[in-house]
């Protein structure tokens, strides 16, 4: 097929701003406001492959923590999560972070979050894991939903706000060892544009999909961790995945931790809670903090494979599963804390959690590891940062706890705009090589989208084949448990992937919201991000958290006390490095829970 | 039970065709499969140009909706078994634009969101450092309901009055507005109701009702404008009878 | 303004707040060939048929003409009462043919669809608080019907039984 056009006659758009934030969640809009109040004059944009309120911050159920309520501290919220992360959060961005999330989370409520209320007023938390005090703010359990509504319809009043919907994001504009902006396609109409920025500020979330098995939306693909990747940007503590333990079998619906907050039981086969036989804790008929099915994530996602390895898990059509029973919660307090979790019961599964046990089993939920960002957001780039599930800054260390994250991407979204937002002050307009870039990446993306044989020929890759022959291999390779073999092959089976992405042939040569080009750009990106996952994976051989080395089972603080890092070579393969972990007050020490 | 459904989905394809038009696919008849999941098998083994958007599955994004056998429903939460044997007719939102195929231009509804100004408005902002604004749980009640809004955009496909009039503020947008009026929290009402006074906003509203019908969060969108009609009518009779001091 | 990259209204560069530094848009180009080409549906004259509560809805309104005859005819006959005794007769006469007759009996079941669909619509609009808690739907409808036979009942009263 011949173009049309010379590529030398293209004219491209070519979009200015002062900060630019790509993708339009929690993270994203929060870092947009906090650049919009820093600093009224400057331009802002935000870029995202979709509508912000479609961001998967929505999906988000139990709650955010932040230390509101006497009896309460700083220090046992740092506790909690660097205990829960097994030491290798950075503990000065944990200080940071439990400083600043009671600010935020007022500031959530001074913009008309619905939280959830005390009889006399005041905001209401809730336990949750891994927590030894009650301090999770929640909206019934669509809590994400309720702070994603509240960031983007606040977020109109800001006239300086300037939003490019459905653009998707294909690269950053890199020049002399500054970020200056991004080429982006405008999905409705497949225009190339050039946003040009003074900083850039991802924003995009995880890389759930790299899974087969997940609670993450088909929109989580690891944009911006790829785009910071590719670009020289090394990725920190990839290896660190988190397995929610209680997802519905076939969908991997979430049905949020604070089902066992509000104090359900995790039962196997035979209706025996037994999260007791894995040392944590004793059961009792109200919930305990940080005890039985209030323990931290990766550890319940063990148990449930050990379960499984007795025999003791029911077996259904998508696999192996456990039950979690709310039924003695009663209607009532379901209805008012846990309604999503009915709805979804109802509606997804056609049964009703007041009067059935609820199958459920681990699944893929949150990438603990990401862009490597200091504790402002910035990353090694001059003038590109990060903040959210795309960044590892580190608080979550080995293992995040429940209702962290959506208290992190607001502290940390807010401190990346308003340091994106300082930066601009000295940083120069953008190179005029911006321009050629851009038309380089527009003249790529011609000629890799619109001059290919179609699938049809019978010679060429589908993108489904791929994607689903990747899920395997990371489930295989790098799911609960890892092992040398497993992993060292899943490694080379990513590599034949790798090449065989490049024979993809893609159908759909229309400029009008093409969804195979995106959907084979996104699986380019999950590509490279699932080796970094399954290298650092490999190279880290003790079991920390929520990697789990069957060949290594003991944590090694000698040797891994170290955040990996993963850079890319220019062949484009992994390669690991290690840099040391932050230990401000409080040294490692056992994880005890349940005692 | 057969083991496979007849899809018919309308497909417009701006590039090449003047007008939409129905193509059918055949595909696996399962149980728990809904209609996203058909779409997501015919794209990814069938046809890789069929286009559509779709997101968390989970029925809170609110990126799927479509008119699934005349009715518009997220597609997500639509389950196949419920409309056996089919064929099952998938179309884009009917009384918006189309983009492409199932893909249709809800870029004028973010306008009227933006303009019936849904954030929280206060002639004095309480400063953080004082703590939350007080809220008693029959206050977070009183407006509750019309927070669940995910913008799916289902009671814009609804409603005639939308199909009639594109300038119509619509369902959703109104019962934002209403979400923040009646947010103890918030003072900027009497600002809203003057956007929303003209035969654009709330009194283009003719009370069909679908909105609330096909609403799968259970807004109540018909409800929140009929409230806000009343409130706004008391007020202006209010504002003619009593003497200045007193309304 | 915000949204102004969004969807459809991107494509006319409307309003970008000075933000595209434009190297010279090609009309020729070839995705600018095809947009925008959104397709608009036209409504149907007969989109009310096309849905069981469409048709309810339109019928609705249709029925308030009834409500407005019954009006009229009511006004006709307090002019009437005005004019004296004569005049009331010969209204009241009119009022007997046939004709009048099957137009009464028609508009009253004109008027009762429309009482009755806009009672069950009342809830919606209406939220009654007794004491802090919201009335439920039900009973606010039910407060309403009540009140129509409770008047209904005094009219009859008045006009019937009081003659006797």
């Amino acid at each position: 097929m011949s173009l049309r056009y010379p590529l030398r006659d293209f004219h491209m758009d070519i979009f200015s701003c002062d900060v630019l934030v790509v993708g339009g969640g929690g993270a994203g809009l929060r870092a947009a406001i906090a650049a919009a109040d820093a600093q009224p004059t400057l331009k802002i944009g935000v870029v995202s492959k979709v509508y912000p309120m479609r961001s998967h911050t929505v999906s988000a159920e139990g709650g955010a923590a932040a230390v509101i309520k006497t009896g309460d501290s700083l220090d046992e919220h740092a506790y909690d999560t660097i205990s829960g992360g097994d030491w290798l959060s950075d503990q000065d961005a944990v200080e940071v972070f439990v400083r600043e999330a009671p600010t935020e989370m007022l500031q959530m409520e001074h913009w008309g979050c619905p939280w959830n209320r005390e009889p006399d007023g005041h905001v209401a938390v809730r336990p949750f894991g891994g927590m030894k005090v009650q301090r999770t703010w929640f909206a019934a359990d669509k809590t994400g939903f309720h702070m994603l509504h509240t960031l983007f319809q606040t977020s109109l009043k800001y006239e300086q706000i300037q939003r490019f919907d459905e653009y998707f994001v294909t690269t950053l504009l890199v020049d002399e060892g500054r970020c200056e902006g991004v080429v982006a396609i405008e999905l409705a109409t497949g225009r190339v544009v050039a946003i040009a920025a003074k900083a850039v500020i991802l924003c995009t979330g995880g890389c759930g999909k790299v899974f087969p098995f997940t609670t993450n939306a088909s929109i989580k693909n690891g944009d911006g961790m790829a785009l910071a990747y590719r670009a020289g940007v090394p990725l920190k503590d990839m290896e660190f995945v988190q397995y929610h333990p209680t997802g519905l079998p076939f969908t991997g619906i979430l049905i949020t931790e604070a089902a066992r907050a509000e104090g359900g039981w995790m039962l196997n086969k035979d209706g025996y809670r037994y999260l007791q036989d894995y040392d944590l804790g004793k059961p009792e008929p109200k919930p305990v903090l940080r005890s039985m099915e209030l323990g931290p994530r990766d550890r319940l996602s063990q148990a449930f494979v050990k379960e499984q390895e007795k025999g003791r898990t029911f077996e259904g059509p998508y696999g192996h599963y456990v039950h979690l029973d709310v039924r003695h919660l009663g209607q009532k307090l379901i209805d008012k804390k846990l309604p999503f979790v009915r709805e979804l019961c109802l509606k997804y599964v056609n049964l009703d959690p007041v009067r059935e046990m609820i199958p459920v089993r681990p699944v893929v939920h949150y990438m603990m590891g990401g862009v490597h960002t200091d504790i402002n957001g910035a990353t090694s780039l001059s003038g590109l940062y990060a903040a959210g599930e795309v960044a590892c800054v580190s608080i979550n260390g080995a293992n995040r706890l429940g209702s962290n994250s959506l208290t992190e991407l607001l502290v940390f979204g807010a401190r990346a705009g308003r340091a994106a937002a300082a930066f601009t002050a000295e940083a120069p307009d953008a190179s005029s090589s911006v321009a050629t870039q851009a038309h380089d990446e527009e003249a790529h993306l011609e000629r890799r989208f619109r001059q290919r044989d179609s699938v049809r020929s019978g010679e060429t890759e589908r993108i489904a084949t791929l994607r689903t022959e990747m899920q395997g291999v990371m489930e295989q390779s790098a799911g609960i448990y890892r092992s040398a073999p497993t992993l060292e092959q899943g490694a080379a089976q990513l590599q034949s992937l790798q090449e065989r992405l490049t024979r993809v042939g893609v159908d759909d040569r229309s400029y009008t919201f093409n969804t195979e080009i995106t959907s084979l750009l996104e699986l380019s990106y999950m590509l490279d991000l699932a080796e970094g996952i399954v290298h650092a994976a490999l190279a880290r051989t003790e079991s920390r958290g929520s990697h789990q080395r069957t060949d290594h089972p003991d944590r090694d603080d000698q040797r891994f006390l170290a955040h990996s890092m993963v850079h890319r070579t220019s062949s484009g393969q992994p390669r690991i490095e290690y840099s040391p972990v932050t230990i401000t007050r409080w040294p490692p020490g056992k994880r005890v829970y349940g005692r | 039970m057969a083991s496979t459904i007849t899809l018919a989905v309308t497909r417009y394809r701006p590039e090449e065709e003047a007008e939409p038009t129905v193509e059918t696919y055949t595909v696996p008849f399962r149980k728990d499969w809904v209609v996203l999941d058909a779409l997501n098998h015919i794209k990814d083994h069938q046809d890789g140009t069929l286009s559509y958007r779709w997101s968390c599955r989970m029925g809170v994004c609110g990126s799927c909706g479509m008119m699934v056998n005349g009715s518009p429903k997220l597609t997500c939460a639509a389950f196949l078994s419920d409309y056996a044997p089919g064929p099952v007719r998938v179309e884009p939102l009917q009384f918006f634009p189309i983009v492409r195929d199932l893909i249709v231009d809800i870029g004028e509804f973010l306008h009227k969101l933006k303009k019936v100004k849904p954030w929280i408005v206060r002639a004095e902002e309480q400063p953080l450092s004082e703590g939350e604004y007080l809220q008693t749980p029959d206050e977070v009640d009183a407006y509750k309901a019309f927070s669940m809004c995910i913008n799916c955009m289902l009671c814009y496909s609804a409603c005639p009055i939308v199909g009639l009039e594109s300038h119509f503020t619509g369902p959703a947008a109104i019962a934002l507005a209403q979400r923040y009026n009646l947010d103890s929290r918030d003072q900027g009402a009497s600002g809203r109701v003057e956007i929303l006074s003209d035969h654009e906003g709330m009194w283009g509203c003719t009370f069909v009702g679908d909105c609330s019908r096909v609403c799968p969060k259970n807004v109540d969108p018909a409800a929140a404008i009929q409230q806000y009609k009343l409130t706004t009518a008391v007020d202006t009779l209010k504002s003619w009878l009593l003497p200045r001091g007193s309304r | 303004m915000n949204g102004d990259m969004s969807g459809g209204a991107g494509l006319h560069h409307v309003g970008d707040g000075g933000m595209t530094r434009r190297a010279g848009l090609q009309p020729g180009h070839a995705y600018m060939r095809y947009h925008p080409k959104w397709y608009r549906r036209r409504m149907s004259v007969w989109w009310w048929l096309q849905k069981g509560s469409y048709a309810q809805f339109v019928l609705r309104e249709l029925t308030s003409v009834a409500v407005a005859f019954f009006a009229f005819i009511f006004l006709w006959q307090v002019w009437a009462l005005g004019q004296g005794p004569q005049a009331y007769a010969h209204v009241v006469a009119r009022l007997g043919t046939p004709l009048a007759v099957v137009l009464s009996v028609v508009g009253f079941v004109l008027v009762l669809y429309h009482t009755v669909t806009w009672f069950n619509l009342a809830p919606a609009a209406m939220v009654v608080r007794v004491s802090g808690r919201r009335v439920p739907g039900w009973m606010v409808a039910a407060a309403n019907y009540a009140a129509w036979v409770l008047l209904s009942a005094v009219v009859a009263w008045f006009f019937l039984g009081a003659n006797q």
